[in-house]
């Protein structure tokens, strides 16, 4: 980026919410029913329907609120958004406008260096999402009704981000509040949290605001990163060039890489917000904002901190597991059957997130129980196998989390602890290599390991490690 | 075939076995066929009504049945009951089949009321004279070139023409009141959050509210004990308990202190209208109760305010008639956008394309704030003026109209005017509270004369009491 230049961005993230049922009906949210099954008189907008506030939606919102440190507001109003589109079938959705039930908050986002940055969270506000419309059909448009009236919360941020990467640390720490929350599934992919960017540039020490554009439809963090990053490009491009930014909404084409305007048709709206009349004010008691802030759980900051002090696992190791909840839920029940944190911690880190990208799942479908995970390690940490044993003994405990016990059995795998097997094969294996022998006793450290090496090979890896070390070392050194 | 003054009177003759309520039904039927030239109804349910008579027939012989058994009840065509059509008078839902029932017909099904049919209105209730219908206009039964008031014109015809026992309208800014003054009878206008909305197509939300058109005070009572309360479809309803009213309604305790607005009565007012009530209050006054006269100061901008706010709120309602998904659907649409603007183009009627602009028009970027929050600003100090009022006062009577009913055409090509016709009824709807229109005499060419009635929020009890004592001591003896 040309040094002169300062990006300012601020993004709105949409977090579809996981209530069983729809913002203001009785209907499933559950994804993946049929086309138009998930509806009734109210989300399908017939005449003289009304709507009525599922109380877990302020619920849910409220902690977000407390984890990104807003003021959660007694009175908040719902407002109607009006505009034209098949997929919406009152012909106006249910938001908030002018009173937002949470405001003015932050987050702290940390760098690589482990400094740290405050950002801003403007407003969380409550909304409705609207339908599917389908378009790929030879000549019709077809809409599925199923998601209309599934509640959304939008957590817009202070324009306070100033570079791509900061961007990308805001939403990392999104999700995983929504995720440690247990509001939101946060998977981008899906849609089910969904990213719009404010972006502008201004020159270094300028403090007001260049002309902003907006992007949209970026649907993963490496598409937010590469979206962002091209339109800085092209903003000082176009800065350079003398030529003035046109305030405008972009759209993201992931498999080009590039972003186009979206037809200025569409983004001429006039929203006409006004009050809902449907609906009372919502008021936020302090006794329940008490209430729900009992089911606030525990946060990752905190808990990465708890895994430090409690644990004794290095930062680094504490950081990847409490990246997102599922893992850390997992390493916490794997610790249930072993006391080995940190050998526990390389597994979960190492194999067991290497096999959930290769098989490209998530760690809820992983299919080695904790339990499973926890008896592997005690076996390596009560010498039944080595590390490098269980290494081959994981990928069979893929298949439907098999027993490591009746793996090793099955395979013959149990370590060789027998000292004088051991040594059995020690003798014949000096015996029959003289010269590194001789090499050893002139003091040639260096050869002990060649002996470890044949010992192992000769033994298929089963010998107890410190035990061929052990006599080996009070074999050789007898000879002296 | 009627001959009954209410309908604990009529229930008494069908538990002696004097009525038969199958022969009641098919007579209203008939009654309804003879004048089908008034165009009260928009749907008549023959074959439904009659099986509900069986039913509640034989619930009535085995001591079974609901509070208002063998009610015939007629309602206004934009209340929603299940597989029946709910066409609003407007060709935009003309074929249009409801998939639910509203909260205030279930309950008067529920406790055994006949439905038997729908009945005619201004389209989606927006009008003064239910001459704005894609069913064409209703005729006042007393004089058939005037209009009977609307927009619940169908629902007032049909109790006056004794097509029905009883019929529930909508009012939104008089469209019970002023309807039952043009056609002597009684219409309720409840507290606004009295009775669930649910099922009633939405004009302006925050101003509709569902009442009844009555021949007597007690049957007025009877339905709204009915149909009021809390409704969790209804997040507006609220939960306040419900008197009643039909049992309390004789027991007049204590007489009211009543106040008489002078703004209700200046210029523009019909010297007959005004005379007429001038009458029935120096009778009150007489009977005992207190007539004092009160300030309502702000009411020059109720229809300014009112107009403001019901076409904002009816323009994001009426969204939903898009051709999308129900509902007329215009041929000539290439684009969606045409699909949109061809359906509501040829599927609307004129007065509701106005108000749609009206209202789309104060809710844009740059005027809502010159309008419809100013508006909002003076609505609260219209409700003010009544919550100062009914400090000092329990009642308020004022004119329902400042007309007699006009003639059909009469002022159909001046909207202005026609709102202004609203200019005593709309005051009520702004502030939430209830009134009743009482028809207290005729005009010297016979047409009714109706007196309002306001209280303040849900007393609605005390509108009623004072109704009956007008009904039955101070009309009896003209």
């Amino acid at each position: 980026m040309n040094s002169k230049y300062e990006v300012v961005i601020g993004l709105e993230v949409h977090a579809q919410l996981l209530t069983e049922t729809k913002a203001f009906c009785g209907c499933s949210t559950k994804f993946g029913n049929p086309p138009n099954s998930n509806v009734c008189p109210v989300c399908l907008g017939q005449p003289g329907v009304l709507p009525v506030l599922n109380k877990k939606v302020i619920e849910y919102t409220m902690l977000m609120g407390f984890a990104t440190n807003c003021k959660i507001k007694e009175r908040s109003v719902f407002a109607r958004k009006n505009y034209f589109y098949p997929d919406m079938p009152k012909g106006y959705q249910i938001t908030q406008y002018e009173e937002p039930i949470c405001e003015h908050g932050y987050i702290d986002i940390e760098f690589k260096d482990g400094s740290k940055k405050r950002l801003g969270i403007t407003r969380i506000h409550i909304e409705e999402d609207a339908g599917k419309s389908i378009h790929d059909q030879a000549y019709e448009t077809l809409v599925d009704v199923n998601r209309c009236g599934v509640p959304l919360m939008e957590i817009v941020s202070e324009p306070d981000m100033r570079s791509p990467e900061e961007a990308v640390l805001y939403l990392t720490k999104i999700k995983q509040f929504v995720q440690y929350l247990g509001i939101c599934d946060g998977n981008m992919e899906e849609g089910s949290l969904r990213c719009d960017a404010n972006i502008s540039i201004r020159l270094k020490g300028e403090t007001k605001l260049g002309t902003k554009t907006e992007i949209k439809n970026m649907n993963s963090f490496k598409n937010v990163e590469k979206a962002l990053q091209y339109e800085i490009e092209r903003q000082i491009d176009l800065i350079e060039d003398g030529v003035k930014i046109v305030q405008e909404t972009l759209l993201w084409d992931a498999d080009l890489n590039m972003s186009a305007p979206m037809r200025s048709k569409e983004e001429a709206h006039d929203y006409r917000y006004f009050p809902e009349p449907d609906l009372m004010p919502v008021i936020v008691s302090e006794s329940w904002k008490a209430e729900a802030k009992k089911k606030m759980p525990e946060l990752p900051d905190l808990r990465r901190e708890r895994f430090i002090t409690e644990f004794s696992l290095p930062k680094y190791d504490a950081d990847i597991l409490t990246q997102s909840k599922p893992v850390a839920d997992y390493f916490e029940e794997v610790i249930k059957y072993t006391k080995e944190y940190k050998t526990a911690s390389n597994w979960v880190m190492g194999d067991v997130l290497k096999t959930l990208n290769e098989l490209k799942i998530d760690i809820t479908e992983f299919s080695i129980s904790a339990e499973n995970l926890g008896k592997l390690i005690n076996l390596i940490g009560n010498g039944t196998i080595s590390g490098k044993i269980a290494k081959e003994v994981f990928p069979d405990m893929l298949e439907g989390n098999k027993d490591p016990e009746i793996v090793i059995k099955e395979k013959n795998l149990v370590q060789i602890s027998d000292t004088s097997a051991i040594e059995k094969i020690i003798d014949e294996i000096l015996k029959a290599n003289e010269k590194e022998v001789n090499e050893y006793l002139e003091g040639k450290e260096k050869v002990f390991g060649f002996f470890v090496g044949k010992t192992m090979r000769e033994t298929k890896g089963k010998a107890n490690p410190k035990i061929v070390n052990d006599i080996l070392r009070s074999k050789l050194d007898g000879l002296k | 075939m009627v001959n009954y003054k209410n309908h604990s009177e009529k229930l008494q003759k069908l538990k002696s076995g004097e009525l038969s309520l199958e022969d009641n039904v098919k007579f209203f039927l008939s009654e309804i066929d003879k004048n089908k030239k008034l165009n009260a109804f928009n749907f008549v349910f023959s074959d439904f009504a009659l099986e509900q008579a069986k039913t509640v027939q034989g619930k009535i012989k085995n001591n079974t049945n609901g509070k208002l058994a063998g009610m015939v009840v007629a309602i206004k065509d934009v209340l929603s009951l299940k597989d029946k059509p709910t066409a609003c008078s407007s060709k935009i839902l003309k074929d249009y089949i409801a998939v639910y029932t509203s909260t205030a017909v279930q309950k008067l099904i529920d406790e055994d009321a006949i439905i038997i049919g729908k009945t005619n209105c201004d389209e989606f209730a927006m009008g003064s004279s239910n001459e704005n219908s894609a069913f064409g206009a209703v005729l006042n039964p007393v004089d058939n070139q005037r209009v009977p008031g609307g927009s619940s014109g169908g629902s007032a015809v049909a109790v006056a023409a004794g097509l029905c026992d009883v019929s529930l309208g909508t009012d939104t800014g008089g469209s019970i009141r002023q309807p039952a003054s043009f056609c002597g009878v009684y219409g309720l206008k409840p507290t606004y959050s009295r009775v669930s909305r649910y099922g009633l197509t939405a004009f302006a939300s925050s101003f509709d509210s569902i009442g009844p058109f009555s021949h007597s005070v007690e049957d007025a009572a009877k339905v709204l004990e009915v149909i009021s309360g809390k409704d969790e479809k209804d997040s507006t309803s609220l939960n306040v308990e419900v008197p009643n009213y039909s049992a309390e309604l004789t027991n007049i305790d204590k007489k009211y202190k009543i106040g008489i607005p002078k703004e209700y009565f200046g210029e523009g007012l019909n010297e007959e209208i005004k005379k007429a009530i001038e009458d029935v209050v120096a009778k009150l006054k007489s009977s005992g109760f207190e007539i004092v006269d009160i300030n309502l100061p702000h009411n020059e901008y109720t229809i300014a305010t009112y107009y403001i706010l019901t076409t904002a709120e009816a323009s994001s309602n009426l969204a939903r008639y898009d051709g999308a998904r129900y509902g007329f659907r215009s041929n000539d649409a290439a684009t969606l956008l045409d699909m949109y603007n061809n359906s509501r183009s040829e599927g609307f009627g004129k007065e509701v394309k106005r108000r749609i602009m009206l209202g789309t028009y104060v809710l844009s970027a740059g005027y809502y704030d010159a309008y419809y929050k100013k508006a909002q600003k003076a609505r609260r100090l219209i409700k003010n003026d009544f919550d100062l009022a009914f400090k000092n006062v329990d009642l308020i009577i004022a004119p329902a109209s400042p007309t007699l009913p006009f003639k059909i055409g009469e002022k159909s090509e001046d909207p202005l005017e026609m709102y202004l016709g609203d200019i005593y009824t709309t005051s009520a709807n702004l502030a939430g509270i209830p009134g009743i229109s009482v028809p207290v005499a005729n005009s010297e060419e016979g047409l009714p004369i109706g007196m309002q009635i306001l209280a303040n929020q849900f007393d609605e009890l005390k509108l009623l009491k004072t109704s009956y004592f007008i009904q039955n001591e101070i009309l009896k003896n003209n």
